[in-house]
């Protein structure tokens, strides 16, 4: 895309300087339309700035210390934000651990397996599940499986895998960390296979048919040919997935069941950074409360920031070898 | 890794038909992923509709939720179906004009270092997560000022922007240069090029991008949370106090262990997820056809 518009502008914009004739209609458009484009920047630096102003004095009274403290007490005004990083990293990993090879599968299958006129249709649905708003999954995810985690697959879990630290206790009533793992799961998968479609996609002819040609069959050339290419694209896409569920506030909040405890426990409730800021709506109380909640939204500002830049930067080498190559 | 695939012994038989069972396999697991992905669709939605279809009726377009508890089954979320409404269409109409210009800024105007420095700016604001948004603007206007549905409004547009500007930016870039020289050749400066070939040129993607954009934020309820959440139970076309919206209804209901209540919020679950997604299906539809006629066919 910018090499598209690089050969498009440039030359035109050149011969309006050298002629002379920028109008002052052309200086208009083109400070508003400047002044439009930087109001990313404006939002970005203004985000962070009154987040950390109005996180100041939480950071101020816990430190650095806040990630490490366990202690979220509302009646002694004590916050700390070590369960909620706990939940965070445990339902968003394992999340990401299910739906990783299910996104890569699907991929494969529209890319790869699909007859042509089911690929449209089938890729279709598959975006569709990212466009069911997070507050109707969260709803699904309470009242149609929570109940039926607790019946049916939380007793099988128990049965089979109970002697892991994941499945010990028999699956309570209700709301569980577990629940909060499938449901992220649910909004990664439309992501993380959207992206790698694309990648797959962009695999060059010639590398796949030269692989066909040699006598490979399709999961031969898949895991000779289209992984290697794809790679570093794929892991961009479980990157971009990851800081999607690391964000997710209000599913989660609705089926995890804002319990504040450190466990392997898939079957207990548990809590995310996300969730527990969403929970707090209009309970919190003290002036150190919001600005503990704030923080808690600084340390989710810090982690999207690094796991979209980190994805840019992944995505943008691959554009770059993939230029130098074509 | 390639040497997997060609190493003498894959030529006898018997690692023949290895291969062949093992490229089965694969191939079912990939079939068999694809088929719960479309499944779990299927079956949210199917749920959806079997427990809210209940639900409907005209009361529920037209009454608003009962007070106390008593006869909600003839009460209804005409508050929030408005709340909705307002709040939405005064994000689409922040989000939309300054989408639709930063993405001229970066496609005509940017020299490549700004572009793609701003293109990141974007990419990263998308990337922040709603309720980190819905915590900003509260601590940016509402703490203090108290909630109103213009600041709801506010946060969503924040959401919306990098979604309105990402897809205007790859329209435009559809554009074929060749307009753009022809209405430069016959004497048009570059503004009333921009206007008068480009945009119309781009102007079905555009929708479309904003169409799907709007479907995507109309759904959302983090940032809501902080920003327009303690709304009264009247109808109210107030953007300076906050209204109920259809997110937050189905948030705050879903929590009542009332059957009734539960059964009001799988309706308005249904509202909600049929106009997304209903809107989403045509916007791709009509994109798609849009974006084939811009680039001829290819």
């Amino acid at each position: 895309m910018a090499s598209v518009s690089e050969t498009v502008v440039d030359p035109a914009a050149a011969t309006l300087r050298r002629r002379g004739r920028f109008s002052p209609g052309d200086a208009f458009l083109y400070g508003i339309t400047l002044a439009a484009a930087l109001s990313a920047l404006v939002l970005l630096v203004l985000l962070a700035r009154e987040l950390i102003a109005d996180a100041w004095p939480a950071v101020q009274e816990f430190g650095l210390g806040f990630v490490t403290s366990r202690t979220w007490d509302p009646s002694t005004d004590v916050y700390g934000a070590a369960t909620f990083l706990f939940g965070t990293a445990l339902t968003s990993f394992a999340a990401l651990l299910l739906a990783a090879p299910l996104s890569i599968a699907i991929a494969l299958f529209l890319t790869e397996l699909a007859p042509r006129w089911l690929r449209g249709p089938v890729g279709t649905l598959v975006e569709m599940l990212a466009a069911v708003p997070s507050v109707v999954l969260g709803l699904w995810g309470i009242l149609v499986m929570g109940p039926w985690i607790v019946e049916h697959v939380g007793p099988f879990l128990h049965r089979t895998l109970g002697w892991t630290p994941f499945f010990k206790t028999e699956p309570a009533t209700g709301p569980s960390m577990l629940s909060a793992i499938l449901i992220l799961t649910i909004m990664m998968v439309p992501i993380i296979s959207s992206i790698c479609r694309e990648l797959f996609l962009n695999v060059p002819r010639e590398l796949r048919e030269g692989a066909l040609a040699l006598g490979a069959t399709r999961w031969e050339v898949v895991r000779g040919v289209i992984f290697p290419y794809a790679r570093a694209g794929v892991a961009a896409a479980l990157i971009l997935g990851l800081g999607r569920a690391i964000g997710e506030a209000i599913a989660v909040t609705q089926v995890i069941g804002n319990n504040e405890a450190i466990t392997w426990n898939l079957f207990d409730p548990g809590d995310t950074l996300a969730s527990r800021i969403a929970s707090l709506y209009v309970g919190a109380t003290t002036k150190l409360q919001i600005s503990s909640l704030v923080y808690l939204a600084l340390i989710l500002l810090a982690f999207s920031l690094v796991v979209n830049l980190l994805a840019r930067v992944i995505i943008n080498r691959v554009a770059a070898r993939h230029q130098v190559s074509a | 890794m390639s040497d997997h695939v060609l190493t003498a012994k894959s030529l006898t038989s018997e690692h023949r038909t290895r291969r062949r069972i093992v490229n089965w396999v694969v191939e079912g697991v990939a079939t068999l992923a694809a088929l719960t992905a479309v499944a779990l669709l299927l079956i949210v939605v199917g749920s959806v509709a079997k427990r809210g279809l209940g639900a409907i009726n005209l009361d529920f377009f037209t009454k608003t939720p009962s007070l106390l508890g008593f006869d909600v089954a003839s009460s209804g979320i005409a508050n929030a179906i408005v709340g909705t409404f307002v709040i939405v269409g005064l994000a689409v109409s922040m989000a939309l004009p300054i989408g639709i210009l930063a993405a001229i800024y970066l496609n005509e105007f940017a020299p490549r270092r700004v572009q793609s420095v701003m293109t990141v700016a974007f990419d990263v604001l998308n990337g922040v997560p709603a309720i980190v948004v819905g915590i900003f603007v509260f601590v940016f206007i509402v703490s203090g000022h108290g909630q109103a549905a213009w600041k709801g409004s506010f946060a969503l547009a924040i959401l919306m922007l990098p979604l309105v500007t990402r897809s205007t930016q790859e329209v435009l870039a559809l554009v074929p240069s060749s307009m753009r020289e022809a209405s430069l050749a016959l004497g048009a400066p570059r503004w009333r090029t921009t206007l008068s070939v480009v945009l119309p040129m781009a102007v079905g993607g555009i929708i479309t991008g904003a169409t799907l954009a709007t479907a995507r934020v109309a759904g959302e309820t983090a940032p809501l949370l902080f920003t327009s959440a303690l709304a009264g139970n009247a109808v109210s076309w107030q953007p300076d106090e906050p209204l109920s919206s259809i997110p937050m209804f189905i948030f705050t209901s879903a929590e009542q262990a009332d059957p009734a209540l539960q059964e009001q919020a799988w309706g308005a679950a249904l509202v909600l997820i049929a106009f997304v997604l209903v809107a989403s299906m045509v916007a791709r539809a009509f994109g798609l056809r849009s974006r084939r006629r811009l680039t001829g066919g290819r």
